[in-house]
């Protein structure tokens, strides 16, 4: 059929387009422009965070130089730093920019199924980030209880923004749990409900598995950070006893009694364990099908990647105590957690192993997203390691405080989805801009952030092992350490500010590919999976020409022996091109 | 955490073994004619079910999640059970009957009549309406007994579960009252009202449930 541009095709249709500026790119209900706003404010309220990151390592490096830095905007910034990193730039990044972006398209999808849903989802996650940024500029400042929010010092007197830096925190959590939900409504509807014929589920790229499952997770997860967020805004408002326990606090008694803090960590880890993952499946999914296409193989073990990252959904829900260990608990409690949380380490290391098969013998293209691409390998494989170390009882007792924690909890859920995002913006930006990014730039951009990232949290494994205590402003009585410990302290921050300059690069790059980048070839990648195969590059609204792609093979058909052609599009009929493992090429063949 | 664990372990178990079913014997990598053939649509069911459905699942979770915390916190010294005000009785009769009303309603709206749908619509939201001025009544009673929120924790979860439960209810009403435009206008077919009415009775069968199980909960503690 002759091709026709979705908007000529009636004047039904038409209608259908948004006309105006506003409708177009403010109000929009299209799933590409909601996914492009999800991504710039999760950009933008990352960036803040990674400053705030800055001005803590520079007390760490250099302590009492700076005089903007006291203990309470510290913990102010140790506080927004790892809440907004975890929630409000991880999840809203991988769900609300990549979901939204990649799943009707990878589905073959016009759009969301819930369009009106999904545009109030991005402006409730918009809200969200409002509120949550005014906490920095009301009477007492943003909350400084550390980003897991424990009471009873979170709303306690003597903690920073306990007045109201706290409560915007939790309104502004609860805000965005309502967007998330909206967001996750319309996704897993649209994975089950709207692909394209033949798009079976186990055609499905594996980015859309990660998200999809990912998704399943972020629902029945974030309630129990809802409900915790709701018992303590009671707590804070109106004195109730949920979480707090009776206190004396400058000698006064406080008017609580009896409430449970454990009560609280159970429920914060409830959501806090299962949302490593709702940031890790995406980056799993998303990581796969940037390291296929660019070593022009197909993803090793694909079923087994599926009931992988099915598998770390289902467990990820029986591990959560592991981050209680010091809190205290029955040691056979302790022993059930440590044993599921050395279980999950099976699909998970799977995972690992079919990257590293996919790898293998492929004809790899070392171009930027493939770079970040195995960096994340590198670092996820480090992070993931020292987490066998932290997952047993004995070994994480002692070193729960220390630095070692901070840096595999880094590496494993920081660095490693990082490093995914930048592989996946690489990867898709031309489709998204219909631009070419600059290359020297990107691989600059990668060398600096790889290698920075590593000068960073490396010696923070060492510093932890010699017990230098986390969360603390100033050092105070650790005369245990070596004066070396400090010097380190010192590398580590300059190599942050090095590591978070590098960052520039990518801006750079963005701007200047937009202004002036060369137009980017259709499919430039050689790629299979429906998003590039859009009459349009970017594709336009309703995605689709008349009519909707129809799919005849998975995701993976690439370098299949005997074809000209080192990848098949999946649209392409079995009756021209064999699939995959049909080539019936023989080894006698080859 | 025993209730919220193994609500989810249903929950998770189900996910699973279906998309297990969906993955089990697939193998991608060759031609699939009946692959080839398939529709793209996961259930034979609208999307708004699916939507439905999930939402059903992340309120049930916040639902058993709210439970978990109510019995771990009664293990506390301070807690002291609630002499739960008899109106509740009589709440519970309400909502019942709404229910009672939305599945009527669903019957008849298969036969396409509008007048009954319309009375069907009504009682519901009207029994729904009896329901939340009832459960408001209740704590004007503890209230004017003294016992305010921060009074004890079984109060103040009396308070916060009795809430969220109306908070459902009033947005299941947002829902009841676009119906009942959609239904004096009459300008959507009968359709659409159908389904719009059908999911509506889900829902609210899903409150009577879990009202049912958070006044056991309540009055057995």
């Amino acid at each position: 059929m002759a091709f026709v541009a979705f908007a000529d095709q009636d004047h039904e249709q038409e209608h259908h387009d948004p006309q105006t500026f506003l409708t177009k790119y403010v109000w929009s209900q299209d799933h590409k422009v909601i996914a492009i706003q999800y991504g710039g404010i999760a950009i933008f309220v990352g960036l803040i965070a990674l400053v705030l990151s800055i001005l803590m390592r520079l007390q760490l490096g250099f302590p009492n130089t700076f005089a903007v830095i006291n203990p309470e905007s510290y913990y102010q910034f140790v506080t927004m730093h790892g809440m907004i990193m975890v929630v409000y730039l991880l999840t809203a990044l991988f769900l609300g920019g990549f979901g939204n972006y990649l799943i009707p398209l990878m589905c073959g999808a016009r759009d969301m199924v819930f369009p009106f849903l999904n545009m109030l989802s991005v402006w409730f996650y918009l809200l969200s980030v409002l509120i949550l940024l005014a906490s920095f500029f009301v009477p007492g400042g943003a909350s400084g209880a550390g980003w897991t929010l424990y009471p009873p010092q979170s709303i306690a007197p003597g903690t920073p923004g306990v007045d109201l830096g706290i409560i915007l925190m939790l309104v502004s959590l609860g805000v965005f749990i309502v967007a998330a939900t909206m967001g996750g409504l319309n996704y897993v509807t649209t994975v089950l409900q709207a692909r394209c014929k033949g798009m079976t589920l186990m055609r499905l790229p594996l980015s859309v598995w990660g998200i999809f499952v990912a998704t399943i997770l972020a629902l029945l997860a974030f309630p129990a950070l809802l409900v915790s967020a709701i018992m303590m805004i009671l707590d804070k408002t109106i004195q109730t006893s949920f979480f707090m326990p009776a206190m004396i606090s400058a000698g006064e008694q406080l008017s609580y009694n009896d409430g449970s803090p454990i009560l609280f960590q159970h429920l914060f880890w409830f959501f806090g364990h299962p949302e490593v993952y709702i940031v890790a499946l995406p980056a799993f999914g998303l990581v796969s099908d940037v390291l296929a296409t660019h070593a022009r193989k197909n993803i090793f073990g694909y079923r087994m990647m599926v009931w992988a990252i099915l598998a770390i959904g289902g467990l990820s829900f029986i591990v959560w105590a592991h981050h209680m260990y010091v809190s205290g608990m029955n040691p056979y409690f302790g022993f059930f957690f440590a044993t599921t949380t050395l279980i999950i380490a099976v699909p998970t290391a799977l995972k690992v192993y079919n990257w590293v098969l996919t790898l293998w013998q492929g004809n790899i293209h070392l171009r930027v997203p493939m770079l970040f691409a195995i960096g994340f390998i590198f670092t996820f494989i480090h992070g993931g390691l020292t987490g066998i170390f932290l997952g047993n009882v004995v070994i994480d007792l002692p070193l729960s405080d220390t630095y070692f924690v901070v840096a595999h909890f880094h590496m494993v859920m920081g660095v490693s989805p990082v490093l995914v995002v930048f592989a996946s913006l690489y990867h898709w930006f031309p489709l998204m801009s219909g631009k070419m990014f600059n290359e020297t730039l990107g691989k600059w951009h990668f060398w600096l952030t790889f290698l920075g990232a590593y000068s960073v949290y490396l010696p923070m494994h060492y510093l932890g092992f010699q017990g230098v205590p986390r969360r603390y402003f100033s050092m105070g009585n650790t005369d245990f350490l070596p004066e070396s410990a400090q010097m380190l302290n010192a590398s580590i921050t300059v190599s942050a500010i090095i590591l978070a300059l590098a960052q520039l690069l990518f801006f750079i790059n963005i701007f200047i590919s937009l202004r002036s980048g060369k137009k980017a070839k259709p499919n430039c990648w050689g790629a299979t999976s429906l998003e590039w195969l859009t009459p349009d590059q970017p594709p336009k609204h309703g995605n689709w020409a008349h009519d909707l792609p129809e799919v005849h093979r998975w995701a993976y058909d690439y370098s299949v022996p005997g074809q000209e052609q080192d990848f098949t599009p999946q649209t392409v009929p079995a009756s021209e091109v064999p699939v995959g493992r049909d080539h019936g090429v023989t080894h006698e063949d080859t | 955490m025993t209730i919220t664990l193994i609500f989810l372990a249903v929950i998770m178990a189900t996910v699973i073994t279906w998309l297990l079913r969906q993955t089990i014997n697939t193998q991608p990598w060759v031609s699939n004619s009946e692959a080839d053939a398939a529709s793209g649509v996961s259930l034979n069911t609208n999307p708004q079910a699916i939507g439905l459905t999930t939402f059903l699942a992340v309120a049930t979770s916040m639902f058993a999640l709210f439970a978990s915390a109510y019995t771990i916190r009664m293990t506390m010294p301070d807690w002291s059970p609630l002499n739960e005000p008899l109106v509740l009785w009589v709440n519970t009769g309400f909502l019942i009957l709404a229910s009672i009303a939305y599945q009527w309603t669903t019957s008849v709206a298969l036969n396409s009549s509008i007048k009954k749908i319309k009375i069907g619509l009504i009682a519901s939201g009207v029994f729904s309406l009896l329901f939340l001025v009832g459960q408001f009544s209740a704590w004007q009673d503890l209230i004017a007994q003294g016992m305010y929120v921060s009074t004890n924790p079984a109060i103040a979860f009396f308070y916060v579960l009795t809430a969220m439960h109306g908070l459902h209810l009033i947005g299941g009403l947002y829902v009841w009252a676009r119906s009942m435009i959609k239904v004096t206008q009459g300008i959507e077919s009968n359709e659409v009202i159908r389904v719009s009415v059908e999911l509506c009775t889900v829902y609210w069968h899903f409150l009577l449930l879990v009202w049912a199980l958070l006044f056991s909960l309540l009055i057995s503690t």
